[in-house]
This record gives structure tokens, sequence and C-alpha cells, in this order.
């Protein structure tokens, strides 16, 4: 099954790194993914720009209209993503774990939903 | 590939045992059975299958187990020391000590300062290699609710040491009932897998009386015989319940000529040694109902009575609705479908089996009996709602087409 690990970090989760610190951080967090990648989990990850570089778009009655991203000043925000492919849920959990994001953000673990094909009941 | 598939089937449940065992720790045990199977499919398509398998598989996880230790050790010397006691503590494995894993692994799950839920649900997953989501189905419940009670089970392990091993004589009456009990729900979920494409998983079954006669090797108890004597002959029909196309066959369409006869004799032996035996277990009891059943030539020559007084029996060691609703069948074939529609009717007022789908199947099968097609549609579609496995969805899907004509 595949699950998506949902990064959710605060606005100032590195404040307390050093530069040193920050970059060690990076690599490990770099490394983690081609251990995922080796051990034949991984599908994709990226980090995230900030919610202050986002535009949110919706359409209704046919008219499209944009307004600036969800950013407020403490709320927590989505920070990356890591999709995974897992034998089950307790798996999963283990390898997000593993992701270092996990020891400065909280990760959600959600299972992929497949949408059944509408025309065949 | 479809030979990995089957190996990893019927392997990684002892494999991981047996990494669990020499790893110390589940997580990394899980993480050196998939590096196994990893290297596994990609060196035996080049070089064959290996003639033993799993000893292949437990030196390989244990390779890559080092391999993974030493990588994380290059930042302390703490974790090189581990890992250098670890290889040392390592002598090479005779095929015995690895068979007992599997026991071994049950009695670590079922140990008393764990809680109740989370050993069922932890035994369920590392010993029968259910996964999560599919654990959460057998019980009705939430897969995050599981999966924590999976976490918080294996951290109290950890946190607490708790040994590794069977215990010794002393200790073990005290927690044999919580290992039969898992023994039983392995095989249950095997015979009736609570959903999926097939309606029987034939490796569960297997696993469980493998498992179980160890059990009554170690310890012939009075529960012990009779919970193997069950198995046995629930899984003697096995090749009876399921059609050419996957399809459930009742009991009483089954072929009988396909029963395994042997294991009915073995099975029925242990029911008569158990009852000599007292007290008499919940499980013998049991199993003397399977007897009775597998010892009638056909369905029409079932002893009716002899298996409604076995039922009373069994209500005074398990007055569980389950038990109610099984003698309710019972006693259904012995007085006639207005009988046991009674007591189902009674049971479900309760509330207590509004959720399980053979409570109203077996009440849509009585009145479809006595002709009221409308109502037993009704709880057909009922039955169905709480119904997840294929094969159970298109018999009941069968008997309500059936209704129509």
């Amino acid at each position: 099954m595949r699950y998506l690990c949902l990064v959710h970090s605060g606005p100032d989760i590195f404040s307390d790194l050093s530069e040193t610190e920050r970059r060690a951080f990076d690599r490990d967090s770099l490394n983690y993914d081609k251990d995922l990648e080796v051990s034949g989990h991984f599908i994709a990850a990226e980090a995230l720009q900030g919610p202050e570089t986002a535009v949110i778009v919706k359409v209704r009655g046919g008219e499209m209209s944009t307004t600036d991203g969800p950013f407020s000043e403490t709320k927590e925000h989505l920070g990356g993503f890591i999709l995974i492919e897992a034998r089950d849920m307790n798996q999963a959990i283990r390898l997000a774990a593993g992701i270092p994001m996990a020891r400065l953000a909280t990760i959600e673990v959600r299972p992929i939903y497949s949408i059944p094909d509408p025309d065949r009941p | 590939m479809s030979d990995i598939e089957a190996i990893w089937r019927a392997e990684s449940g002892r494999v991981l045992a047996t990494m669990i065992r020499l790893l110390r720790d589940f997580d990394r045990a899980e993480e050196a059975l998939h590096d196994a199977f990893l290297a596994a499919s990609e060196q035996w398509p080049k070089t064959g299958v290996p003639a033993n398998p799993r000893a292949w598989l437990v030196s390989a996880g244990r390779f890559k187990a080092i391999d993974r230790i030493r990588r994380r050790a290059k930042f302390g010397d703490i974790a090189r020391e581990i890992a250098a006691t670890e290889e040392e503590a390592w002598m090479p494995e005779d095929a015995e000590s690895i068979a007992d894993d599997a026991l071994r692994l049950i009695f670590t799950c079922c140990q008393p300062e764990i809680p109740a839920d989370g050993r069922i649900a932890l035994t369920l997953r590392e010993v029968a290699g259910l996964t999560t989501e599919e654990i959460a189905a057998a019980f009705l419940s939430r897969t995050p609710a599981i999966a924590q009670r999976i976490v918080r089970a294996k951290a109290r392990i950890r946190e607490l040491a708790l040994p590794y091993e069977v215990p010794e004589a002393e200790q073990l009456a005290g927690r044999l009932d919580a290992v039969l009990h898992v023994i039983y729900l392995i095989f249950n979920e095997g015979y009736s897998a609570s959903h999926g494409k097939a309606a029987i998983r034939a490796e569960l079954c297997a696993e469980a009386i493998r498992l179980c006669r160890q059990l009554v090797e170690l310890r012939p108890e009075p529960d012990a015989l009779g919970l193997l004597a069950l198995l046995l002959l629930q899984d003697a029909r096995r090749a009876a319940r399921v059609g050419p196309d996957g399809d459930i066959v009742l009991l009483g369409d089954q072929d009988r000529a396909r029963w395994d006869q042997a294991q009915i004799a073995e099975g029925s032996g242990l029911v008569r040694r158990a009852f000599a035996q007292q007290p008499v277990a919940a499980y013998t009891v049991e199993g003397a109902i399977a007897a009775v059943h597998c010892g009638a030539a056909t369905a029409e020559k079932t002893d009716w009575a002899e298996i409604v007084a076995l039922y009373d029996l069994l209500l005074r060691a398990d007055g569980s609705p389950v038990v109610q609703l099984n003698r309710a069948v019972a006693v259904a074939m012995r007085d006639g479908p207005e009988a046991g529609l009674r007591l189902i009717g009674g049971l479900l007022e309760r509330g207590e089996l509004g959720r399980f789908r053979y409570a109203h199947s077996a009440k849509a099968d009585l009145l479809r009996r006595l002709g009221r097609s409308d109502e037993a549609k009704t709880a057909y579609e009922t039955a169905l709602q709480f119904t997840e496995q294929e094969a159970e969805r298109r018999f009941i899907e069968g008997r309500i087409r059936g209704l129509a004509n």
C-alpha cells in the first residue's frame, strides 16, 4: 500500500540550529530519501517553500478567483511530504519515524485512497 | 517472482521470529526481513531458489542488519560496540532453534505486562503476518487505533526489556490462556478470512495448527489438547468448504468425501483424550461439536440433539453471544426454524450482535426456510453491510437473487 507522510512544521523549527547543524540536518534528510530508495519504499519526496509563497485557487459558478496563501503567524503548515510504499500502517509508521524531520516537526501518515472506477460498479 | 511470493507467505513469519530473537528488537528485525527479501528478489532470479530458503533469508537478514548497525555506528563508538558484540553473539543457527522461534515469539507477545488488546494485535501481526489493516477489519476496529496498540505493545517490550523465551513450567500456566486464544484467532482469520478475495487462507490455518502442536508437545494441558482437536477437525473440512470457483459451500451441502478422514480420526481421538481430563475446557467442547459434524455420514444424519446438548455445556464455560447464536442455529435444526428464530431475535434485541454479519445471515436463512422472503431479503441486506469478504458477499448476493425466483 502507499502512504503519504505529511510533514507539519511550525514557523521557526530551525531557529535553535547553528549553520553547521542545519547543513548536517539537510544532509540527513537527503540521505534518508536515499535509504528509502535502496530499500524500495521510496516513491517521491519534496520539501515545500513557505506558506507565504502560496496562492490559493478556486472556481465557483464557473468563476476562478485567487487569494494569498493560508499563512498565519503561529499555525503549523505543510512543510513537505514523502510518498512511500509500505506493507501496512505499522511499517509506514516505522518508516515515518525515521524521517529526520520527525525530530523537529510532526509527521501525519495517511493511507492513499484509490478512487474506484465510476464506470465499473 | 511468484516463487518468491510463495516463499514470503510460507516463511516470512518464521524468518521474522528468528530475526527478532537475534536482534532483540521488533523494528530492526522487520527492517532486516525486508532487506533479506529484497536481496532474494535480486539474487534468486539469477542463481535459482536456494535449497533451504529460510536459512538463506535468516543469514541474509542478519548480514544486512550488521551492515545497517555499522553504517549507523559511523557517528558513535557505542553503536560500534553494539555491532561488535552482536556479531560475536551470533552463533550459527541450528534448524531446531529456528523452528522454535515462532512459539517463543507468541509467548513474548503474550506477556502479562502488555495490555490484552495489544497482545493479540501484536501477535497477529508479528506471528501470523497480518497487516494492520487486516487486523483492524478482523476486530471491526479502526486502523489508526490498532496501529497504535501495536506501537505501544512493542514499546512496552522494549522499555521493560521483557524476555524473549518460552517461560518455565510454573509461569507458563498463567500465560497459556492468552497464547491459546491467539492461536485460535490466527486459525479463525485463516478459516474465514475477514476480508480480501479468498474465503480461506490455508497458510494461516496450517501455521495455527503447527503452533498448537508444538504447544501440546511442550504442555499437554487439557485446553491445549482441546484446541488442537478443534483446529484439526475444522481444518479437515477445508477442501470441501469452497467450490471450484472460490464460492462458499455450506456444511450441509459439502461433499463429505473430500473431508480429510485421517485428520478427523486424529482430532476425534484428541477430543476423547481431552474429555478424560478435568476440568473440561471450552475448546474441548467446541472440538466435540466439530467431531459430531465430522462423524455424520450425511448432513441429514447429524445428531442435532447431541450438538444442542454440547452447546448447553459450552455456555457454562463461555456464555458469549456468539456461542448463544451458534446454539440457536443448532436448536433450529433440532426443533425447526421458528424456535431458532425466536432465540436469534432475542439475541439481536439485546444489541451485542448488531454488527456481527453471521447473526443477520443466520436469521435471514431461517426466514428463507420459512418462506418469509421479504423479511429474509432485509436480513440478508443487513448482513451484507457488515461483510467485506468477497466470497461471502457473493454467497449472500446469490441467496438474495434466489429469493426473487
